[in-house]
């Protein structure tokens, strides 16, 4: 019998191509998510070596980064010259090399997180890469899926392989139930609060454990979407019914009897028992409250109920960065975390913008009002989540309490596109990085859940949403 | 790609520790589709004030480090995003070296992409690196690929550790999509079996 393996050997040994002496080896890539940002270069490097793209039917691009998600936009162009020029330029190259293609006028189109798992692209036992670190996502699936740069995805555009060494495997044990009021934005959180930002580095986390079993589909993908926060190269968790149950019947899904052949493959992905891990965490669900981030690092995680730290309670470089960060955010020590008055909300991301997360922001804000002075906007990972919230009402329930609802893309969580925050703004945000000015120059984020951020967006400060409703009402 | 061997230069202190992506090249500058003239916007908003002058407190704009060509920096240097358009700005600013004593790993293995090396050392080494860099122009260090030592202004010099296959594509300067397509029955083989055992995929 052979070594006991873990999900992440499964996978990684079903995808070499070959392998040298030193442990380098080729890796077979499955499915190749494209935006505009990271690939122009990739596409003009092809062109000046005359080299095709090797797999165009398992290349799939959509534009997210640029583009506007204001409801003008469907009859417009995009005003921003550069934005316009770089989605034009991906138009050209779907064209031209024959890939998959969602344009910004498609219903289909969104961030390319979301679009891969909801059009049936990714699946269980995948390699799964694109241009962008929060790949991660796709792990919900089981897939291996990490962020590569521009001169890697020139690299799988012309072999459909990467170069690759093997990391280490990590598990991050979710144990036990979360409490009421606690969502999957607080487990990611959580998990990067203990093992900082550079835990990951060297590693492929695997998340498991019941409370990670509990979580939807949805859930999962925002555990496994902010495993690059933590500096791992992927997340995964083990596919089960849930999962199959999402896969089933999807537009690029195997049908039939193709279908049950895949079925029995994906079974057999999961780790086994005595596999080794490098690295064990292990967090008892019920230690784990609503977060909010301080800081300007996803490390910065701190429970809604705490107070801003002193710079002086960290150790190392980390004393200085504090200190730099407690200047940016322009926050003191000892102030309560509930006491941070907000400008800005935005509901949104491949962090937070797939279904479930705004039915979550829904039942917090029904038949409530913005707090005055409170800018907030809703914006759907897809075309078809913003057409499913609509089916449901949601969207009647945000515009009548005063949020703004918008057209699909990546939108304030980088601010490469109109939507950003002004000089100083502080915005309580779904998103997955408050690093300084990364929703807008000087602007001021803090991480947390959809159902916390829209609790924030009525009260007009950081908030534990279960003050607002009862604990077990919250998704 | 240009071959990396040595490199003798001015050595800039770094000690930030979680320097990321959006300090190293704010996404404003993303929206090019080209690789090069990124430099000019390197740590753009720790570099300039909003109407683009220089900030004189800033390491990369006082006089002796204008020319710096090795960063020695903080722990996680480099987390974030996977914008390949750090490594483009820091290699158009004239950076070959990083030294941290850790990387994030996407932005890791972009620099060998674009000939630069990061380099990952102990913490006390980059405390010694550190302060020979806090010393100025003519406080050069050498870093010898090759024989992967770092010599510091004072002659001391540190080992350390490179992936061999790396190494080997940085000292000749190779292309990766080249050597890769030299294995391409290898990748045909694989894509044929795979057709009949993943036939959905």
């Amino acid at each position: 019998m052979s070594a006991p393996k873990t999900l992440y050997d499964k996978i990684w040994d079903a995808h070499v191509v070959s392998q040298d002496e030193d442990g380098t080896c080729l890796l077979y890539i499955d499915r190749h998510l494209v935006h505009e940002v990271t690939s122009p270069q990739a596409f003009e490097g092809l062109r000046m070596a005359g080299r095709p793209v090797r797999a165009p039917e398992k290349t799939i691009a959509v534009p997210d980064h640029n583009v506007p998600t204001t409801l003008d936009r469907v009859s417009g162009v995009i005003a921003n010259e550069e934005s316009r020029i770089q989605v034009e330029a991906l138009d050209k190259n779907a064209k031209d090399f024959g890939i998959n293609y969602y344009p910004v006028n498609d219903i289909r189109q969104g961030i390319v997180h979301i679009v891969g798992p909801e059009q049936g692209w990714t699946l269980p036992g995948m390699t799964v890469v694109c241009g962008d670190s929060h790949t991660a996502t796709h792990g919900a699936f089981g897939a291996l899926a990490h962020g590569i740069g521009t001169s890697e995805v020139e690299h799988v555009l012309a072999t459909q392989t990467l170069i690759q060494k093997k990391s280490k495997n990590m598990k991050v044990e979710i144990t036990g139930k979360l409490k009421p009021g606690v969502t999957a934005k607080d487990i990611t959180l959580a998990v990067i609060g203990h093992t900082g930002t550079a835990g990951g580095t060297g590693y492929v986390i695997e998340y498991c454990g019941e409370a990670i079993r509990d979580l939807s589909m949805e859930g999962r993908m925002t555990v496994c979407n902010m495993a690059i926060e933590g500096g791992a190269r992927a997340g995964l968790i083990a596919p089960d019914e849930k999962t199959f149950e999402y896969v089933k019947g999807r537009p690029h899904a195997p049908k039939g009897a193709q279908y049950e052949a895949a079925l029995n493959w994906w079974k057999t992905l999961f780790t086994d028992e005595g596999a080794h891990f490098d690295k064990v965490v292990t967090i008892r669900a019920e230690d784990i409250e609503p977060v909010v981030t301080w800081g300007t690092s996803p490390e910065d995680v701190l429970p809604i109920s705490a107070v801003v730290p002193a710079a002086e309670s960290f150790t190392g470089g980390k004393v200085d960065a504090a200190k730099r960060s407690l200047d940016y955010m322009g926050l003191e020590p000892g102030q309560k975390l509930t006491d941070i008055k907000i400008d800005v909300v935005f509901i949104g991301s491949c962090t937070n913008g797939r279904i479930e997360d705004l039915r979550a922001a829904a039942k917090v804000v029904k038949g409530k009002k913005l707090a005055n002075g409170v800018r907030a906007m809703v914006v759907p990972g897809s075309g078809l989540v913003r057409h499913q919230a609509e089916e449901e009402g949601l969207d009647q329930i945000f515009t009548e309490a005063g949020f703004e609802w918008r057209m699909a893309g990546c939108s304030m969580c980088l601010a490469m596109n109109p939507d950003q925050l002004a000089e100083y703004e502080r915005c309580a945000s779904t998103s997955n990085r408050n690093f300084e000015g990364r929703q807008g120059y000087k602007g001021r984020t803090h991480l947390m859940s959809p159902a916390m951020a829209a609790a924030a967006a009525i009260t007009g400060h950081l908030t534990d949403v279960r003050e607002l409703m009862a604990a077990e009402e919250i998704a | 790609m240009e071959k990396f061997q040595k490199v003798t230069g001015i050595a800039a202190p770094m000690p930030l520790v979680n320097i990321d992506t959006d300090m190293i090249i704010p996404k404003v500058f993303l929206k090019t589709i080209k690789r090069s003239g990124l430099g000019v916007n390197l740590f753009d908003e720790m570099r300039y004030d909003r109407a683009g002058n220089e900030l004189p407190d800033f390491v990369l704009n006082k006089p002796q480090y204008r020319d710096a060509s090795i960063l020695i920096a903080g722990d996680n240097f480099g987390c974030g995003s996977s914008r390949e358009h750090a490594p483009w700005a820091l290699a158009d600013f004239g950076i070959k070296v990083i030294v941290s004593t850790s990387f994030a790993d996407i932005f890791f293995n972009n620099c060998f992409k674009n000939g630069m090396l990061p380099i990952v050392l102990p913490q006390a080494e980059v405390d010694l690196l550190m302060k020979d860099a806090e010393k100025g122009a003519n406080a050069r260090m050498t870093v010898d690929l090759e024989n992967q030592q770092i010599t510091t202004s004072d002659g001391v010099t540190i080992p350390f550790e490179v992936d061999a296959f790396k190494k080997h594509c940085l000292i000749n300067g190779l292309d990766d999509i080249g050597l890769t397509l030299e294995k391409v029955s290898a990748i045909d083989t694989f894509e044929a079996q795979s057709a009949q055992s993943r036939p959905w995929v």
